[in-house]
């Protein structure tokens, strides 16, 4: 059991790590370098990346063959693809198996998937951004059904956020973005955050800041999310190293 | 029974979502006077409803709208962060894990247990999707309906008095008040996946079974 969790710390450890250099990236070859890692992290067999911008641009990285890519666009299974179909316009996160597989062209094109390494098992979390960007990150792996719904089980948050931190990532390169403020703090979460720095209980900065410890949390996970960490500790962490909160 | 339609598969229903827009006409226009648009078809709509919301809706036996709700990501447009953010203590809220739940009407003729129907359809989300929290604007007469269905927010802020009262509040998920809300609505959590199932794809028929 320690072992067990002693490996998970680890990995949520590398995870911030690779965290930390997909912020820094600046180009889309970083991107790719940074799935390439997650996907070693996770040892799984693929983790693609793929949007639309707000001008209707597309843009995919991730570690299936050439060879696929090749063949997905030759073939325009963008149309057929079950996992865009039902991804599409839509925001959670979705298991391959309860897609609809039954038409013949979904049939043929999942036996083609299959041929070339794609993986019987995946899951993919499309995303919203502003002005009608689109994106999906998804991951795929060769396994049985139980091993695939533990590990989903098990991983499922980690890639929610990944998917939006990479999705974040992307819409720094979008032409004329213009520079939006929802990373910053609020007052209110800085106190929350400070105070958590500062070594406070929950229940002790609840109570300091007069709100209930279920508004507390909503307010902690706002910040995490704002600032791309996996948890408190790395929020904290963030938060400080980047001069918003000072102990 | 449940069911969870994006809008843009709406016109799948034409008749369940053309009774849902007009009954919420009905109660936050006629019943709550609030300051809503109502389009030449009867039908209420906001600018929220065009960013393909999710809804989940009551379906009378007789196919009917008995009651429905919405949500959206708050890591998206929403009307807490839009409208309300003075009453979060100027947090935007915003986390994937987080979604926010608007326009909880009941119909006139809605029996007592679509009320706690609905809050089950919202215990499946938050069970299936990994969301923790909803976040939700709600009236003053919500109050009390959330607390018989045994599903209570808790009140982030509130401005207006009486009927003009608009609140926002938050809902938790853990497994004990699911079976609550289950127990309370009178339905049995089988037959609950059994309507989610129906609308998002089972997991019950593998097509993958085709790579053995």
């Amino acid at each position: 059991m320690i072992q067990l969790v002693l490996g998970r710390m680890a990995n949520r450890i590398n995870l911030d790590k690779i965290l930390k250099i997909l912020e820094a990236t600046s180009t889309l070859e970083g991107i790719q370098d940074v799935i390439e890692k997650v996907r070693d992290l996770f040892e799984i067999d693929h983790i693609v990346y793929h949007w639309v911008d707000s001008a209707g641009e597309q843009y995919g990285c991730g570690t299936y063959s050439p060879e696929w890519v090749q063949r997905y666009l030759e073939q325009g299974y963008l149309r057929t693809d079950p996992v865009i179909t039902g991804c599409f316009q839509r925001f959670h996160p979705v298991d391959w198996k309860r897609l609809d597989w039954s038409s013949k062209s979904a049939r043929v094109f999942l036996k083609d998937a299959l041929e070339h390494g794609v993986g019987n098992q995946g899951y993919s979390i499309p995303i919203r951004g502003p002005n009608g960007q689109f994106a999906l990150f998804t991951i795929s792996h060769d396994c049985d059904d139980q091993s695939w719904e533990k590990f989903t089980e098990k991983h499922s948050r980690d890639l929610i956020l990944l998917a939006h931190y990479f999705n974040r990532k992307a819409l720094d390169f979008e032409p004329n973005r213009t520079p939006e403020q929802s990373r910053t703090l609020s007052p209110r979460e800085v106190d929350v955050m400070t105070l958590l720095a500062m070594g406070y209980s929950r229940a002790q900065v609840a109570e300091t800041l007069s709100i209930s410890e279920h508004t507390l949390r909503v307010y902690v996970e706002s910040a995490r999310f704002k600032l791309g960490a996996l948890n408190t500790t790395h929020a904290i962490a963030r938060a400080m190293s980047r001069g918003l909160i000072v102990v | 029974m449940l069911r969870y339609i994006y809008a843009n598969d709406l016109h799948k229903f034409s008749d369940l979502a053309h009774s849902m827009f007009v009954d919420r006409a009905d109660q936050f226009k006629t019943r709550l006077g609030w300051d809503v648009n109502i389009d030449q078809a009867g039908e209420e709509r906001d600018e929220y409803d065009a960013l393909n919301p999710l809804y989940v809706i009551w379906e009378q036996p007789d196919g009917s709208h008995g009651g429905s709700m919405r949500f959206l990501p708050t890591t998206g447009r929403v009307m807490v962060n839009d409208i309300f953010g003075h009453l979060t203590g100027g947090v935007p809220i915003q986390s994937p894990f987080i979604w926010e739940c608007t326009r909880f009407c009941l119909s006139r003729d809605a029996s007592s247990k679509v009320a706690g129907a609905l809050m089950l359809g919202g215990g499946e989300i938050m069970r299936n999707f990994h969301i923790d929290h909803f976040v939700g604007v709600f009236d003053r007469r919500m109050i009390r309906i959330y607390r018989s269905i045994g599903s209570s927010p808790e009140v982030l802020g509130t401005e207006g008095i009486g009927r003009d009262q608009i609140n926002v509040g938050l809902w938790e998920f853990t497994p004990s008040s699911y079976d609550m809300v289950a127990q309370r609505a009178g339905i049995a959590p089988e037959i609950s996946r059994m309507w989610f199932d129906r609308s998002f794809g089972g997991s019950a028929d593998l097509p993958m079974a085709l790579s053995a």
